[in-house]
């Protein structure tokens, strides 16, 4: 039976919120009444990347991509494009710069310019199916390795590679691979790191979900290549759809002799049991993460010895991040100066990054490492939306630092990021614009590390809450010049005394907003001024008496009635004391005679607790 | 010789540190004569003078009367010095921070256990959010640690400064407590 | 056993390997302060308090083993300040209100703000609101002096093999509690032993019927059960 077209529809976590499943149903349902359905295959994938425009869909082999899809534009669909052959004009992504149509999903610019190698199934196969991931190469570079190499070559060829650890630090990966293989230990183990846990960041998520076999694989093949019998994969309890995916590959991998006794009937034994951490953030680090698979408290062990040495159940053990058990198996199959052709000399291969924020084209994208900041934001992010300014983007997550604009063109690498005050991290990539108060950036990060720091050693548990409140401080208009030095020393001193990875760059963005943005700061302390208009203790609203038309609209919906006026009387009025700085009013006004002002008026004596 | 301008003020603390302060014993006749005191909860000023070269603060900032006070102070002194674990820590005074300000009134005026029942608002300055050292407040030069701080860290502390010498407080001088 | 030989404040020394450099440190009669060790229990390197210089590298002296011609710097300005910065971070955390203390005069806290010279707290007070256990018939647990250096519950574990003190929590949540956050009074594993009390630093787990400044403590006698065991 040949299809004559295949519907692949993302079901990656995002369009899964936007219902991608109401989509499928009513497309399915589309094609079973006009009698396609032994031409047409839907198929569902993993995501696809362009997560803002979402349900998203790729109708193959033309190559037709779908955006903002909904089920009643399923019939429309089937019967223009699947009987007729003409793709619906009004559901494709449009490109915005030139202002037309783009029917073929590569000139879209936010994927011309990505290299997809870890994501290279993601959006093309269904994740739920092992023979399309086989068909796809899957599991070639498994026998590849079982077969036809050594277990030290497969070492020396990731070892070549270049490849360095994705989750963040860069760890040369064939380093860990030699440690772990000249470990003794009766047994040893081979460990996914999969403990996702920066806020806004979703790219282990969606490998996992797009192309758990791609990870399953690439950790057989170190489990051969180090001598391990047995894995696991640690994930956030908070991906259930990973899970089930995750759950549903390892099983028809056994089926199929992938995993489990006898693999490949080469003799190699090696099984994976999936374990779920409970939301802890530390857990990402890999001694924590050791630790709570062994049913400990996830906290941070010593290091020396390190897990390659005495590892889980105090065995040697490999652990490497959900990304970097993606380019395994195609170090394997490719070599190592195929990899190395992408990105640079010390930073080979891609990196995948979960752009967000003040970004129009947001989602997962995959670059070449060495691409520029500027390339990366502008080209394939599409830029910032509404014409607003740029201020900064943000990588590492909550612990990476935020980079100015003048650094737009500094390439993507392990070391130029850490130059400037950054991490490379996991691969958050959070834009900001002139709408973002730098210092309320800081303090959110803070909240988050002060909140996730395990509570075991002195400058994480307690340092980080006083740089806390210090930033509330500031941002509540008490702070003074000497906070700034407080907060330098805090920091340095939190970096350089911290336990783990965690304490260790939990302070970057606060040091880096310090660098780079200083004068926010010093506005907000000495003059009261928060120039985006974000910290509701320095803002206050008013009516522009000439613009008001007394509508009372503003007052009708201010929740807390701190708004007064007459109908058809203007101005109304605002009742500072009352006001909560909820900004309903302006969003209501239809007028635009609501004014936020900061600075001008908050001069007052604001310290803390006289009331 | 023109004596040295020193100040005494009394914050929120238990006057314990002016009792220790007294306990400086015959060593008080030698400062008299070196000293004069010009403002002290012992004498009869009402207004905080100017050009005072040396005030010792007792107990931590606790209400508005204070704050606005403290400030004063630190413009018309050359030296501050925070006396007693009140000034340096806030220390007892401070274990109140951890409950709200109406909570606490409510606590100790608002019930039947008080002679009026009523939480007084009149004359007593407002209480602040929370207890804060003086250093927390304004810039403060010298810290004498204790409850209260011996007479010998008081006087080593004082005669170091009457010299022109930066006091030099160090191990058990610096016990808390 | 094989011997190593390491630079300590520029002193060439020769320890046993497997040698942590808190020990070499003492063995040499170079102090270094502490908070969470004690002779006798593991160590798990959480209050920072005994951080040294390794070729540049700031690491904590107790968990750090020594390694052939490793150069250790015990003393420097840089460390005296970040050691000083620790000990604040620990006494703005909870409410250490010395005067009111029953450990006040036989604190290991205290001591160490006198040996470190810290002058007053820069950082800002946490002031937080934390509960008093004193269910158990002999003992008390005050939250508010607890410096969360784990020796209860490393001795109840390591040397009384009762298991009842762990940690629960994260971040500035976290607590110092009894078998699962029951009331101590009603945890049954606890064998009145006191050794908890015995090696806490400060006045958190202390005896009951003590007025300020009248709880002294003996951490050393842990110590010393320890080595005659080993001994045995």
């Amino acid at each position: 039976m040949t299809r004559r077209l295949d519907v692949l529809v993302c079901s990656g976590a995002a369009c899964v919120s936007s219902h991608s499943a109401a989509v499928r149903d009513a497309l399915s349902r589309e094609i079973d009444e006009n009698g396609l359905s032994n031409e047409i295959r839907i198929v569902e994938t993993g995501c696809m990347g362009p997560c803002e425009l979402g349900p998203v869909m790729l109708v193959y082999p033309d190559g037709a991509f779908y955006i903002h899809v909904k089920p009643e534009d399923a019939a429309e669909i089937v019967q223009e494009h699947f009987l007729k052959g003409r793709p619906v004009k009004r559901l494709l992504w449009e490109d915005p710069e030139a202002r037309r149509i783009v029917e073929g999903k590569k000139q879209i610019p936010f994927f011309a310019k990505q290299v997809k190698v870890v994501l290279r199934n993601c959006g093309r196969i269904d994740p739920e199916n092992i023979e399309e991931y086989i068909a796809a190469d899957g599991y070639e570079a498994l026998g590849k390795a079982l077969t036809q190499m050594a277990r030290n070559e497969v070492i020396q060829v990731i070892t070549d590679s270049g490849l360095r650890g994705r989750g963040g630090a860069g760890f040369p990966t064939g380093k860990k691979w030699q440690f772990v293989a000249s470990a003794t230990g009766e047994t040893k183990y081979v460990v996914c790191n999969g403990d996702e846990g920066d806020p806004g960041a979703f790219m282990d998520r969606s490998l996992l979900e797009g192309d758990p076999h791609t990870v399953i694989e690439g950790m057989t093949i170190a489990a051969y290549a180090v001598g391990a019998s047995r894995g696991y994969i640690y994930i956030r309890a908070e991906y259930p759809l990973a899970i089930k995916r995750l759950q549903i590959a390892l099983g028809q991998a056994r089926k199929m002799g992938l995993l489990g006794e006898n693999i490949l009937e080469t003799g190699f034994s090696f099984d994976i049991e999936v374990r779920m951490g409970a939301g802890a953030f530390v857990c990402g680090e890999e001694t924590a993460l050791i630790a709570s698979i062994e049913g400990e408290r996830g906290i941070a062990r010593v290091r020396p010895p390190y897990p390659a040495v005495r590892g889980l159940f105090g065995m040697p053990t490999l652990i490497n991040n959900v990304e970097t058990w993606g380019n395994i198996r195609h170090i394997v199959l490719n070599g190592a100066d195929w990899f190395r052709s992408i990105g640079t000399e010390r930073s080979p291969g891609t990196k995948v990054f979960a752009l967000s924020g003040k970004v129009k084209n947001t989602g997962l994208v995959e670059i070449p490492m060495g691409m520029t900041l500027r390339e990366l934001i502008f080209d394939i992010g599409g830029g910032i939306p509404n014409g607003k300014k740029f201020k900064a983007v943000q990588t590492g997550g909550p612990s990476g630092g935020c980079i100015p604009e003048k650094y737009l063109d500094t390439p993507i690498d392990y070391e130029s990021l850490k130059e400037l005050g950054a991490i490379m991290g996991s691969g958050g990539m959070i834009v900001m614009d002139e709408d973002n108060c730098m210092v309320n950036i800081a303090k959110f990060f803070l909240e988050f590390t002060s909140d996730e720091s395990c509570g075991q050693c002195v400058p994480c548990r307690t340092g980080l809450p006083r740089m806390l409140d210090i930033l509330k401080r500031i941002t509540s208009g008490n702070g003074t010049m000497d906070d700034l030095d407080l907060l330098q020393h805090l920091g340095e001193m939190i970096i350089e005394t911290s336990f783990c990875g965690l304490g260790k760059t939990a302070p970057n963005p606060v040091l880096s907003t310090l660098k780079y943005f200083e004068d926010e700061y010093r506005e907000h302390i000495e003059e009261k001024k928060c120039r985006a208009k974000v910290c509701t203790d320095l803002i206050a609203y008013r009516i522009d008496e000439d613009a008001c038309r007394a509508c009372g609209i503003c007052a009708v919906n201010c929740p807390v009635g701190a708004i007064t006026g007459e109908l058809g009387k203007p101005p109304y009025i605002i009742d500072e004391e009352a006001c909560i700085r909820c900004g309903t009013c302006l969003e209501v006004c239809p007028f635009g005679a609501v004014h936020v002002l900061s600075g001008e008026l908050c001069n007052q004596d604001k310290r803390e607790g006289s009331k | 010789m023109t004596k040295v301008r020193v100040a005494t003020v009394w914050f929120s603390g238990c006057a314990g540190c002016h009792m220790s302060f007294l306990d400086l014993d015959e060593l008080l006749i030698d400062l008299a004569e070196r000293i004069e005191i010009v403002k002290s909860p012992v004498v009869d000023t009402k207004e905080f003078p100017e050009n005072v070269d040396v005030t010792l603060i007792e107990g931590a900032i606790a209400n508005e009367e204070h704050y606005e006070l403290v400030r004063e102070i630190r413009e018309r002194s050359k030296i501050v010095i925070a006396m007693g674990d009140c000034a340096v820590t806030g220390n007892v005074p401070a274990m109140r921070n951890g409950i709200s300000v109406n909570e606490l009134l409510e606590g100790v005026y608002g019930n039947e256990r008080t002679t009026t029942g009523t939480i007084p608002n009149e004359v007593v300055p407002t209480l602040l959010a929370r207890v804060r050292p003086v250093h927390e407040v304004i810039h403060v030069d010298y810290f004498l640690h204790g409850c209260p701080p011996p007479a010998a860290v008081i006087g080593k502390a004082l005669l170091a400064l009457l010299d022109g010498k930066t006091p030099e407080l160090v191990g058990r001088d610096l016990k808390f407590g | 056993m094989k011997e190593i030989l390491i630079r300590i404040d520029g002193k060439e020394v020769s320890a046993p390997a497997g040698s942590t450099i808190l020990e070499v440190a003492k063995q040499q009669g170079i102090p270094i302060p502490t908070l969470c060790h004690l002779d006798g229990l593991s160590d798990i390197g959480a209050c920072r308090m005994c951080i040294v210089d390794v070729g540049g590298k700031i690491v904590t002296s107790c968990t750090t083993k020594i390694a052939e011609g490793m150069e250790v710097i015990t003393n420097s300005d840089r460390l005296a300040e970040l050691r000083r910065l620790n000990l604040e971070l620990i006494f703005a955390e909870r409410n250490h209100v010395c005067s009111m203390c029953v450990s006040n005069n036989h604190c290991e806290l205290q001591d160490l703000a006198c040996d470190l010279g810290m002058q007053h707290v820069e950082v800002p007070y946490a002031y937080p609101r934390l509960s008093l256990d004193a269910s158990h018939p002999k003992f008390i647990i005050d939250q508010n002096r607890c410096i969360l250096c784990g020796r209860c519950v490393r001795v109840c574990a390591e040397v009384e093999g009762a298991h009842v003190w762990g940690i629960a929590g994260r971040g500035s949540e976290a607590r110092v509690i009894t078998e699962l956050g029951i009331d101590w009074g009603d945890a049954e594993m606890c064998t009145d032993c006191g050794k908890c009390v015995q090696v806490c630093p400060t006045g958190a787990i202390v005896e009951k019927g003590k007025a300020a400044a009248e709880m002294e403590k003996h951490p050393e006698l842990v110590t010393t059960l320890k080595e005659r065991r080993e001994n045995d």
